[in-house]
């Protein structure tokens, strides 16, 4: 935790002298804190203060960050992505495997790791691995293998995770992305390292006591793809776009559903600072835990200012290789563990599967086979002349953009079809929770709603209330203007003997608006537009109404 | 006297090679082989008695004894629960000397009762049917305990039967219990078990060989008819030649490595013992093929081994006419026993005197095979090994934080020689290491594939010694690793080139009460298991006719 993390920093100060009992380990610390000798524990409360108001600076220190203290720094960052591929089967058995299922029930003796079991590769795996590899500009090996990489941990049934080692099946790639306009925009293209296939571990269920370990295996074995990036990202808001655009290329390609709270996306980054002009790199400390993009984006800003801080302060040397993780209550990273050395996997190639080879034919069927990306997308729309904003928004989401794309194509201005996608309909969706694809609105309709509004049938705002209608019950917005008899009146004439009625109907409210009170006007379009059941074309009505007001004075 | 264990009819193959041996004492007469080809016809599903197999029934009992249960079922004259019951009680009375067995069937004679219904129905008859197989403990068994002779796993019964087991009990096998074996097939002497030390049919003093001991042993004392083993750098191949009985080393990928603990998986393949080649073949072929649930497993065609090997009618005086055979010059040198020299070079000269061409051929990169097999093997192994960390199954030990559960577990659950194989193993992978010891082991791995290969395009099959020596006394190497290991070097390469070899008894050396039998080894090209099979199968067969 940050809190001993400080406490120690301190105490090699505060207490230089050998024979101190702090001088030695943190965790004597605890034992002293239970001690009787109240001068030790008042000191221990000032050091918690003291390391309290530090937390105070490094959280204050990350709001000012970018402007005032990484002045003369820059940070380093590199992402580590698993993605859970969305497959039938795990990697290398026949088991499903299916978020939320009862612990060790989606589980055979493959992946528990029984003697005398083998792992035979699911192919989807690699065709996966393919996709994914072509989306993101990489080079394929077109002969790799498996290796398997070793530890002793209770989630992980063999002793050793079958991985890709030293031939990952695809290296040397890029993404290109846009950042958000609210946050300045900007153009980004970030390195990709490699993409290599592996297998998940199960998971530990920890006792809320404490006192004992459960093992569900239910997702040991279920295929993933291991994303590394170049350490090309500078800042929090960089990276998680980066993470995000992964999210969005893996939907787009239906490899996962990219769902950070099930875990389906995994980022681990890799956070060094350096001070401007160094061209070797800080101490690099490892941040778990993020299930959010905006998290991430707090954690590794988090994470630069306390790198940052202890930069400028001097105590660069207090910046240890280890691993972080984000608590999302007290927005802040603690230690979870430090590395003591390199970690000695002992990789070799599995023996139990053989070499992955892939033939031109398979990458080609592949290659053919990709949807259009989000990035091809993005910039389709830009030409289209749509505002960023609404890019971003329309590229987002596979589906959004497919509803988008096919009102245009029947026939939608961009411009209207992107307002009404992104203002009412988007709404509706927020509140019902629903996608695109659930709503009975179809872009055919949206296209014809466009176009009736436009050539001035209805009123726009007949039009809204259609648009509601038409997202819950469905139906065709010219059988709903027919039933409903939402016919804009456009005769002037029409218009007219309403307003006449109108002004006939109100004789005081006449008689005040022609003794000055012309704030009525709204009162008496408000009345007409009642008695054409909203139906009035509100210009020609307003025109007609000023006219009559006025003439009789 | 032969020892009153040993199977008195496999002494055959002493009858037929006693080029080295004082003047036979075994009272009994020669086996006619020949019998073997007439016994063809009850190969093919037949209900009912034929007058061929009338003619059997008179006649002194075939060299295959597959063959023989299958004509007793099919003629009516013995049931399988009577055939059962006598290799179950000749199982019983050998047991406490030999300690072959982890673990007998408890089912073994209802089972036999059931084949005996079937045979009642007229029902077609698969190939092994009534024929009781043992099974090497490291080969899993949903019906009874799997312990890979590692008190790690004292306790386990495995959840499913290994392809192997299943195609056998498809065959109509029955499984009549588990053998013993060197600790997860580690050792050449069956000494490493983690629970009792096999004895040798021939002499009870000295050991089986290994790992696949209990399973030559078995075969050797008919406690059963045929069984299964594993190979991995000779467990099957060694002990065959120990225990006097006919040992298949299938090409890698032959067979199924479903539900076979994996020593080292890129040499592990399952083996057959048999006391005959043609019930090594037999049972071969039904094991072999490929299986979804071994991505190692080869789609190579199976041939039917056996009817081939029954089928040769007219034996001509040279019927091994234009075999190119080599004998292997780097086995024949120091460190092979006189005795075990002279039988090998004897059966090369009745290879001579049946057809073939024998010439000498030396494979340049023979004696790096050793340490490469013992560096990737136990590589191989520390991986595999991993898994029995005492968190799911297995020998747990009490322990309050994890690394404990962890150590104490494998302290206890595994004996001296796999921890000394683990140990070297991680070494091997280390960062630092991985480039001297792994890595230069496959290039030499690759080296001997080569010279494999070159071989063998020269040659149809390459002969060699099976081991060194003739079985040794127990404990005789117990405190020396590497004699042991060095024990191995007629056998290592051939897995690291993951080629078939098939082991038969050619010979005799003193020693024991009865003397002790030496095997002749015959490696052949990959998926050539068929030309192996038929060149021993004349070998045997022609020499026992022979007066």
């Amino acid at each position: 935790m940050a809190l001993i993390y400080f406490r120690c920093i301190r105490m090699n100060r505060l207490f230089p002298h050998p024979s101190s009992p702090f001088t030695k380990k943190s965790s004597v610390l605890f034992c002293t804190l239970q001690a009787s000798h109240a001068q030790v524990t008042t000191q221990v409360e000032n050091l918690q203060n003291q390391s309290k108001q530090k937390e105070k600076l490094i959280q204050t220190a990350t709001k000012k960050t970018l402007e005032h203290h990484k002045h003369g720094y820059e940070a380093i960052i590199g992402i580590e992505t698993h993605v859970q591929l969305y497959t039938l089967t795990k990697a290398f058995c026949s088991c499903p495997y299916l978020y939320g299922s009862r612990p060790n029930t989606t589980i055979c003796p493959i992946c528990m790791g029984l003697p005398g079991t083998l792992p035979v590769l699911n192919s989807k795996v690699v065709e996966f691995a393919v996709k994914l590899g072509l989306a993101l500009n990489c080079e394929l090996s077109m002969n790799s293998k498996f290796d398997r990489k070793q530890y002793f941990y209770p989630d992980l049934p063999k002793g050793y995770q079958i991985s890709q080692f030293d031939v990952p099946i695809a290296t040397k790639g890029f993404i290109d992305l846009d950042l958000p306009v609210e946050f300045g925009g900007g153009h980004r293209r970030f390195g990709i390292t490699r993409i290599h296939m592996e297998e998940d571990a199960g998971k530990l269920l920890h006792s809320e006591a404490g006192s004992y370990s459960q093992v569900d295996l239910n997702r040991a074995g279920v295929p993933l793809l291991e994303i590394v990036s170049e350490p090309d990202m500078r800042s929090g808001l960089e990276a998680a776009e980066y993470a995000a655009e992964l999210q969005r290329l893996v939907r787009y390609l239906g490899v996962s559903n990219g769902n950070m709270q099930e875990g389906s996306l995994r980022c681990d980054v890799n956070i060094s600072v350096r001070p401007i002009g160094q061209s070797q790199f800080g101490t690099k400390v490892e941040i778990k835990n993020m299930n959010s993009f905006s998290a991430m984006n707090r954690a590794i800003d988090y994470e630069i200012s306390r790198q940052v801080l202890l930069h400028s302060e001097g105590q660069n040397d207090q910046i240890v290789q280890e691993t972080r993780l984000w608590d999302e209550a007290a927005q802040k990273t603690f230690t979870m563990r430090k590395k003591e050395g390199l970690a000695d996997y002992r990789y070799f190639p599995e023996p139990d599967l053989p070499e992955v080879v892939l033939t031109k034919g398979f990458v080609d069927e592949i290659r053919q086979s990709l949807p259009e990306l989000p990035e091809a997308k993005r910039r389709r729309y830009e030409k289209m002349g749509l505002s960023m904003q609404d890019v971003l928004f329309l590229a987002n989401d596979n589906s959004v953009a497919d509803f988008f794309d096919a009102a245009v194509e029947n026939g939608a201005e961009e411009k209207l079809a992107a307002n009404w996608i992104m203002g009412d309909i988007a709404a509706y969706l927020k509140n019902e929770r629903l996608t695109i694809d659930e709503i009975k609105l179809t872009p055919k309709e949206l296209s014809e709603l466009i176009a009736f509004i436009k050539n001035g049938t209805i009123s726009g705002k007949i039009g809204k209330e259609i648009l509601f209608e038409l997202i819950s019950k469905g139906g065709t917005v010219k059988s709903l203007i027919e039933e409903k008899d939402l016919v804009q009146i456009v005769d002037p004439a029409t218009i007219e003997a309403l307003v006449d009625k109108v002004l006939a109907a109100n004789p005081k409210q006449l008689q005040q608006y022609r003794g000055g009170k012309t704030k009525l006007q709204g009162f008496f379009a408000g009345q007409v537009m009642k008695e054409s059941k909203g139906k009035a074309n509100p210009m020609l009505l307003n025109k007609i109404l000023t006219e009559k007001l006025n003439a009789g004075g | 006297m032969p020892s009153p264990i040993q199977n008195p009819r496999l002494l055959l193959s002493h009858r037929c090679l006693p080029l080295h041996f004082p003047p036979n004492p075994f009272p009994f007469p020669p086996n006619p082989c020949r019998l073997v080809h007439r016994s063809a016809a009850a190969l093919s599903p037949q209900p009912a008695p034929t007058p061929a197999s009338q003619n059997l029934a008179i006649a002194a009992p075939p060299s295959s004894e597959i063959l023989s249960i299958r004509e007793s079922l099919l003629s009516r004259r013995r049931t399988a629960a009577e055939i059962a019951a006598e290799y179950l009680d000749r199982l019983r009375r050998t047991e406490p000397q030999l300690r072959s067995f982890l673990h007998v069937s408890q089912t073994a004679m209802r089972e036999a009762g059931e084949v005996d219904r079937l045979v009642e129905s007229g029902a077609e008859l698969g190939p092994l049917t009534g024929v009781l197989v043992a099974v090497k403990d490291n080969i899993c068994t949903a019906d009874m305990p799997s312990t890979g002779g590692s008190r790690i796993l004292g306790s386990y019964r495995p959840a499913f039967d290994a392809t192997a087991v299943r195609r056998l009990r498809e065959a109509g096998a029955i499984i009549v219990g588990k053998t013993n074996l060197d600790e997860f097939g580690m050792g050449s002497t069956t000494e490493g078990s983690g629970f009792q030390v096999t004895t040798n049919p021939w002499d009870v003093s000295r050991v089986p060989g290994g790992s696949s001991g209990g399973s030559a042993a078995a075969v050797s004392a008919r406690q059963c008819v045929v069984s299964l083993g594993s190979d991995t750098g000779g467990s099957v191949r060694q002990p065959a030649s120990f225990c006097g009985v006919v040992g298949m080393k299938p090409t890698y990928g032959r067979v199924s490595r479903f539900g076979l603990m994996a020593y080292a998986s890129s040499l592990d393949v399952i083996g057959c013992f048999g006391s005959s080649v043609v019930d090594t073949a037999i049972l071969l072929s039904a094991i072999s093929g490929h299986d979804r649930l071994d991505a190692t497993s080869s789609k190579h065609e199976v041939s039917d081994y056996a009817p081939q090997l029954v089928s040769l009618d007219h034996l001509e005086s040279k019927p091994l006419k234009g075999l190119r055979v080599g004998v292997i010059r780097e086995t024949t040198g120091e460190g092979v026993d006189v005795g075990v020299m002279s039988s090998v070079q004897a059966a090369a000269s009745h290879l001579e005197q049946l057809g073939s061409i024998v010439t000498e051929v030396s494979l340049p990169s023979f004696s790096l095979g050793l340490p490469a097999y013992y560096i990737l093997a136990s590589s191989e192994a520390s991986s595999n090994l991993s898994r029995y960390d005492g968190v799911r199954y297995g020998y747990q030990a009490a322990a309050d934080e994890l690394s404990s559960l962890y150590g104490d577990s494998r302290a206890n659950g595994f004996g001296p020689e796999v921890k000394m194989r683990i140990l070297m193993g991680t070494y091997a992978l280390s960062a630092g290491y991985y480039d001297a010891y792994y890595k230069r082991a496959q290039q030499v791995r690759t080296l001997v594939r080569k010279s494999f290969k070159d071989a063998l395009d020269k040659n149809d099959i390459l002969i060699s010694p099976a081991a060194p020596s003739a079985a040794y006394k127990i404990g005789e190497k117990t405190n020396d690793p590497l004699a042991m290991y060095a024990g191995d070097i007629m056998t290592v390469n051939v897995n690291l080139a993951g080629l078939p070899a098939l082991v038969v008894p050619c010979g005799f050396v003193e020693g024991g009460p009865a003397g002790l039998p030496v095997g002749l080894q015959m490696i052949g090209a990959a998926f050539h298991e068929d030309l192996l099979l038929e060149s021993m199968f004349l070998l045997t067969t022609l020499l026992a006719s022979r007066p």
